[in-house]
């Protein structure tokens, strides 16, 4: 294992061909750019069958009515969602079997996530689905359970996020970010843009905000002080889109279509 | 001239990130600003130390193995470090007081640092080298492109470092094995190129007519990687001063190109190229012939063909249309096909060889992972079926069939090809300890067991505790039951976890006091 070890003569090779298979095969495996472009073909075919109808679909493009963007303060909560990894251990996509929608709530519609760029679907649950968990609990429940979840729930195992109700949170970034959401096709208006700022603290302290201008740019908002304590927190952020979440589509009028 | 360029660069780059440091809106991207600002700053002195040295001349003779030496460095050190991280949020969902109640050590910012410090740290560390090293001697000729090996080595780990504290600070874009941000996306997807380059330059200007069967993986696992890495990372950035971005694709479709991405992540890094490094490692270390030539080209183009219509699968009975799911689990199910021509072609090169096992804890860690392969590839399959998927989905029974897999085959087959490499690469007689070997892989078969098995039962319990119901047709548990019910075997599966990180550990040690041992002997004779 010296010297002849780096002798190509030592290196594993191909048997002798003759069928069929390995006469027109060589072809392909003495050209590097043969066996590129025949390859790439080959991982191209799926992706392009199962994705591209998705954006052409009836069902997969539907719009729903009640379904909005998110409000300034909401979509700040999602970032810090995002930001925490929540999406590792909850889930927000219901799926159609009977004892999820006893558990959770109508399945998820596609036209639910429309807005989310992207998805928090998840792929695991640790903890429960959260698809539909606005209104489900009270915000000094959620405040209490942020704190630390084991005061509530004993059995629990989800870390304490202590920090939250700690962290102020400026409006610094919301614009470029709803900005940005627009680019990648979420219909902000240049209205809803212009007054983020102010929607943003008035959905944290609605006695000293413009809630109307609020409900009218994003109806069904929720705006209250969320955590009680003075000033826009993370928690006040976070509590505002967990509290919005699955509340938009009216399920009792809604009637899905046929085609699924 | 070109160290000119050089300098100019460097100095250029250290001033632009000096400003990113002062202008950036958030402290991921202030502390990766301030990273890179001290890198291009030691660029910079470095470069003005070295102008006007000499190149070394006439290299073209010998094969290029210094980025293979510090790629086989980096593997073990980034598996130590996947290891200790999965070990640690293991024990935190088991006893989750461990999370500390701070920020960056929460379980939510952890869990993708172990996800991405294994597949693309350990796992892609590994694969660059093994690639680099495979190329070589199957084309009997030195690496294309001089230099850029070095540039994909070290670009590489700076996307990883970039990832790595990225996550800890809060910075990531949560898709799933894609969670690093969009510059770091973009810097990855420079030096794939690079990488892309360097290989099909090497496979061009091979001195052997044919290109041997594991190329052909490694030369598909690399398009097809940054095929899948660009479309499932197109992102809008909120400022080129943020970390922040926003992704292109919405809901639903974000979710199908998410996942086209994620299982394909373990397609075609964790299955193609590590078939690649079967195909030479395994007929090398056995002294035996490939299997089948035959079949190496009709698995090879199946599987490739077929493994990437596999996504759909981790979206039955969501909003993603039937059929889609429905083509996802058909074609997962004729994967299995496929998937076990790869096992059969590589067991079966032990043939007239099995006596070996006994003696050599090498090759029979190779086959154990190729044992571990084969059956991590049949429960896929199995997995996938719509009436199985609805319990196993969202479970841990996923994060059980992962583990087979990654710890299984993954794991043992790339400590396999570092106990291969070591001794050759830094020629050395032999390695530190065989029976080091048979520790290390006695620890992590028995931890995977422990593993894989504690999480088939809480798998399997917790999907039956979420849908059970009373003869009125009430839910019988809430969720908080079936959490505490997995509390022993969260526990047991950490236990798993420490056996593993200890080999781990042990595979370490052994490659350090081998590298540290006495060279075979002067170096006289040219490698070629």
């Amino acid at each position: 294992m010296s010297d002849k070890e780096h002798a190509p003569a030592n290196e594993p090779k191909q048997p002798p061909r003759q069928s069929w298979l390995s006469r027109n095969h060589r072809y392909i495996e003495t050209n590097a750019f043969l066996l590129l472009v025949f390859a790439f073909v080959a991982v191209s075919i799926g992706g392009a069958v199962q994705i591209v109808p998705l954006f052409y679909l009836d069902n997969t493009i539907e719009k729903v009515e009640g379904m909005r963007p998110y409000s300034p303060l909401e979509l700040t909560g999602r970032d810090i969602y995002v930001r925490e990894g929540c999406y590792t251990c909850h889930s927000q996509m219901i799926r159609t079997m009977l004892d999820e929608q006893e558990r959770y709530g109508h399945y998820s519609l596609a036209a639910e996530s429309m807005y989310d760029h992207p998805f928090q679907w998840g792929s695991k649950r640790t903890g429960p689905d959260l698809a539909r968990v606005g209104g489900r609990y009270s915000d000094a429940w959620h405040v209490a359970h942020f704190h630390n979840p084991r005061d509530l729930v004993p059995e629990s195992v989800m870390p304490a996020y202590p920090w939250l109700a700690q962290t102020q949170v400026d409006s610094d970034q919301v614009q470029a970010t709803m900005r940005a959401n627009g680019r990648a096709g979420v219909p902000y208006t240049d209205e809803m843009i212009d007054a983020a700022k102010a929607d943003f603290r008035a959905q944290a302290d609605p006695d000293n905000g413009d809630v109307e201008g609020l409900l009218e740019r994003y109806p069904k908002a929720v705006a209250r002080n969320f955590d009680t304590q003075p000033g826009v927190t993370e928690l006040d952020a976070v509590i505002a889109y967990l509290q919005m979440l699955g509340t938009l589509v009216d399920f009792s009028t809604y009637t899905p279509e046929a085609s699924r | 001239m070109l160290d000119g360029v050089k300098i100019a660069a460097f100095g250029l780059g250290a001033l632009m990130f000096a400003i990113a440091t002062n202008w950036g809106h958030d402290q991921a991207y202030r502390v990766h600003a301030l990273l890179l600002t001290a890198l291009c700053a030691a660029g910079f002195v470095w470069s003005i130390r070295t102008a006007g040295a000499r190149q070394p001349v006439n290299v073209e003779s010998s094969y290029m193995d210094g980025p293979i030496r510090y790629g086989v460095v980096a593997t073990a050190f980034w598996a130590i470090v996947g290891f200790l991280m999965g070990t640690l949020i293991a024990f935190q969902l088991a006893y989750p007081d461990l999370n500390l109640g701070l920020p960056w050590t929460s379980f939510g910012r952890l869990r993708p640092l172990h996800t991405s410090a294994v597949i693309f740290a350990f796992g892609g560390n590994g694969l660059i080298a093994t690639s680099f090293y495979v190329v070589q001697r199957t084309c009997a000729t030195r690496l294309w492109g001089g230099n850029a090996a070095w540039f994909v080595f070290w670009g590489y780990n700076l996307f990883i470092v970039l990832a790595a504290t990225g996550y800890v600070l809060g910075s990531t874009q949560s898709l799933e094995y894609a969670e690093p941000e969009w510059y770091a996306d973009l810097w990855l997807t420079i030096v794939w190129v690079v990488y892309l380059a360097i290989y099909l330059g090497t496979l061009v200007k091979r001195k052997e007519p044919h290109i041997y069967v594991a190329n052909w993986f490694y030369l598909s696992f690399i398009i097809t990687v940054a095929l899948l890495h660009v479309v499932n990372n197109l992102a809008v950035p909120v400022s080129i001063w943020s970390s922040a971005s926003v992704a292109l694709w919405p809901g639903v479709q974000g979710a199908m190109i998410q996942w086209w991405y994620g299982h394909n992540a373990v397609a075609f890094f964790l299955t193609v190229p590590f078939l690649a490094m079967m195909y030479y490692f395994v007929p090398k270390q056995a002294n035996r012939p490939v299997y089948s030539y035959r079949l190496s080209i009709i698995h090879f183009w199946s599987l490739i063909f077929l493994y990437i219509w596999a996504g759909p699968h981790h979206l039955h009975y969501t909003a993603l249309p039937d059929w889609a799911q429905i083509l996802g689990m058909v074609m997962s199910i004729i994967l299995w096909m496929p998937s076990w021509g790869g096992a059969i072609n590589g067991l079966m090169t032990l043939q007239g060889a099995w006596d070996k096992l006994r003696t050599d804890p090498i090759l029979r860690m190779m086959v154990v992972a190729l044992a571990f392969y084969t059956m991590a590839t049949f429960e896929g399959p199995m997995m996938s079926i719509r009436a199985v998927n609805s319990l196993s989905h969202y479970t841990d029974w996923t994060i059980g069939h992962v583990h087979s897999g990654v710890l299984g085959f993954n794991g043992l087959l790339t400590s396999a090809a570092l106990y291969y490499l070591v001794p050759r690469l830094w020629k050395r007689e032999r390695l530190y300890s065989l029976s080091l070997v048979s520790w290390h892989f006695w620890l992590a078969t028995i931890g995977i067991v422990l593993y894989a098995s504690s999480m088939w039962i809480a798998g399997i319990t917790q999907g039956l505790m979420w849908r059970e119901v009373d003869s009125l047709g009430f839910l019988v548990n809430s969720f908080a039951d079936t959490v505490a019910a997995m509390h022993p075997m969260y526990v047991i599966r950490a236990l798993g976890g420490v056996l593993y990180l200890t080999g781990g550990l042990i595979m370490a040690w052994n490659l350090w006091k081998t590298v540290m041992s006495e060279p075979l002997r002067a170096e006289t004779v040219p490698a070629e």
